[in-house]
């Protein structure tokens, strides 16, 4: 794939294009994308049996990045069952609730899709996925499709939290910020930076399935008393 | 709407906003009938609370009528409510716990990220405060959004006039839960710093939760007079010698339990208060504690420390080796109002708990700023003050 930085389509309807997608999991955590070897076993073995203690790779000291490429992690604990919320990542309209970066993807394939993702200050990437894995209420793994340009690779896990505590949906996603750490820099500016983004995604995710909604402080809508 | 607005320290100002509407589906809104100034608004109003931005609505003691509702709301149109000021989804692992002001899913997500950083975790909304707790548009105005309305607000029987129940939104369950945290035995002494709204509500509670003895200490003597009125006894901090006094008070043992009820802004001349209140206003290290310090040197062996004064940032020469090696037992937080509404409503109806005591001013909306300043600035007097957006 290529990466391009584009202006939004003037006019064109973001939930169309979603809704054609079939599985669009936590792409939106993949705002950027990856150059991967290096980083492969914190996403493939996050408990590394090397490793002297039992915790993920990714909270390891040092270990957040691999020369250019970071690894970004989070789990949160959703008090509602694993199908429920292995479901909503199988719906593009529920997806579209709560991914708040996500421009437009368009299904490219039956496991493919372009994803165009809004970066800072206006500018918009595309990144074409693939699901590598897809198991039922357990995880959904995707990459970016082989010969890219820019690679991001990452999953969606998903287990039983103890005592009836609901689901532990763990996020991890590796990517290469485009344009270096200038880019990082801009991006975590306008707070468009995947960790951010992942962290507020998966946190909106979690005020939808618990209550149904996701809390807003504002009293009133822009538009209605022109501010 | 007519409402009070936040424009810096000691700035507060009543000005046109607009009306709130429904945004989510579990909103109401209510036309506000009554609303207080809460002594932690005083905390707002002195610049002390980190994100506070100019044109923030405060109020977070209110009720009314409501006027609108979202199709998630189990309230009508015409119902009287009291709201409580923690904001809660009443679903999270922390609602079905019933530790509310603990609730995951009321602050924005956009919000969450300072109080994760500063605290540790997000902390939960509250009504008309810092954008730490949400940003949320407060009560202090002629109407108010009410996210949550299927699960904070307590429907209040017509024949119990405002005043009798305004104040379950917060200083009453607030007075109860600080006295609850005590674990009050038979035979025990309390010892009250702060006998402020709160404060005094707290003696009121430990007494009823059978406390031998309740000692309110304070300097204001209208504020010690009411205190004792409730059945307490007394300790001028001006004039009396605390741990000396609280020793003697209490058989040669200490307190078994102490509840700090003044928070970060504590008076008086001690020589760790002027060093952090220089702190405070240079902007490094942001509580006052002598009342806690003080408290936690009081209380007996053993025993239990409660604070329901509100803090926010960190605290210098905490007398942690007087926490261990006495084997004290910390209890705190925001309260859980929406965990003990229904029963001090209860005791309300049936004439145990009186709050009306405590109300020494009423003004329309368009004074609250007088009420601001006379709150602050004439605390022996100025005990409550209840303001009446439909005019007095």
């Amino acid at each position: 794939m290529t990466l391009t930085h584009h202006a939004p389509p003037a006019g064109e309807a973001p939930e169309a294009d979603r809704s054609s997608h079939r599985w669009a999991g936590a792409g939106a955590l993949a705002a950027a994308a990856v150059g991967l070897i290096a980083v492969t076993a914190l996403i493939e073995r996050p408990h590394r049996s090397g490793a002297s203690d039992s915790a993920p790779g990714r909270t390891r000291r040092g270990l957040a990045r691999f020369g250019k490429h970071d690894v970004v992690g989070r789990t949160v604990t959703i008090n509602r069952p694993r199908a429920d919320v292995y479901a909503v990542f199988k719906d593009p309209a529920q997806l579209a609730r709560f991914m708040e970066n996500i421009h437009k993807v368009k299904r490219t394939g039956d496991t493919r899709a372009v994803w165009t993702i809004a970066g800072p200050a206006g500018v918009n990437f595309d990144v074409e996925t693939e699901i590598v894995t897809d198991r039922e209420n357990e995880e959904i793994a995707w990459r970016s499709v082989e010969g890219s340009e820019i690679e991001t690779r990452g999953k969606i896990l998903l287990r039983d939290a103890p005592a009836g505590r609901g689901t532990e949906v763990e996020a991890v996603i590796a990517y290469k910020a485009p344009f270096g750490e200038i880019g990082r820099a801009i991006a975590a500016l306008f707070q468009k930076e995947p960790a951010i983004q992942g962290r507020r995604d998966l946190k909106r995710l979690k005020m939808l399935m618990e209550t149904g909604e996701i809390a807003i402080s504002r009293n009133h809508r822009p538009t209605s008393q022109g501010d | 709407m007519r409402a009070l607005t936040w424009h810096g320290t000691h700035d507060v100002r009543v000005e046109t906003m607009p009306d709130p509407e429904i945004m989510n589906p579990r909103d109401a809104i209510l036309k506000i009938t009554s609303t207080a100034i809460c002594g932690s608004d005083l905390h707002l109003y002195d610049g002390v609370i980190p994100g506070v931005l100019p044109g923030d609505i405060l109020g977070h003691e209110f009720m009314g009528e409501v006027v609108d509702v979202g199709p998630g709301s189990t309230l009508k149109v015409g119902q009287r409510v009291v709201v409580p000021f923690t904001i809660s989804c009443g679903s999270c692992f922390f609602c079905e716990k019933k530790l509310y002001s603990a609730c995951d899913n009321s602050n924005p997500v956009a919000k969450q990220d300072i109080s994760e950083t500063l605290y540790g975790h997000a902390v939960s909304a509250l009504f008309g405060y810092s954008h730490l707790t949400g940003g949320y548009p407060g009560g202090q105005a002629e109407y108010v959004r009410v996210p949550f309305s299927d699960v904070g607000p307590i429907v209040i029987p017509d024949h119990l006039e405002d005043e009798k129940v305004l104040f379950l939104s917060d200083i009453l369950p607030t007075g109860w839960m600080a006295a609850e945290n005590c674990d009050i035995e038979e035979g025990d002494t309390v010892a009250v710093w702060g006998a402020g709204p709160v404060g005094l509500f707290a003696v009121q509670s430990a007494l009823a939760m059978g406390a031998h003895q309740v000692i309110a200490i304070d300097h204001y003597p209208h504020r010690l007079e009411l205190a004792q009125r409730l059945g307490a006894k007394t300790i001028n901090f001006r004039e009396t010698s605390v741990l000396q006094a609280l020793m003697e008070m209490s058989g040669g043992l200490g307190p078994d339990a102490v509840i700090d009820a003044v928070g970060m802004e504590s008076h008086g001349f001690a020589l760790d208060n002027v060093m952090d209140t220089i702190k405070q206003k240079v902007g490094i290290g942001a509580d006052v504690g002598h009342a806690l310090r003080e408290a936690l040197m009081a209380v007996r062996k053993g025993g239990r420390v409660s604070i329901p004064g509100v803090y926010g940032g960190f605290l210098d020469t905490f007398p942690l080796g007087a926490l261990m090696e006495k084997g004290l037992q910390v209890r705190t937080g925001q309260t859980h109002v929406q965990r003990y509404t229904h029963e001090l409503l209860k005791r309300i109806e049936e004439g145990e708990l009186d709050t009306t005591f405590l109300i020494s001013h009423r003004l329309p909306l368009d004074e609250a700023p007088t009420g601001y300043a006379n709150f602050k600035n004439e605390q022996d007097t100025w005990t409550k003050v209840v303001l009446k957006p439909g005019g007095v």
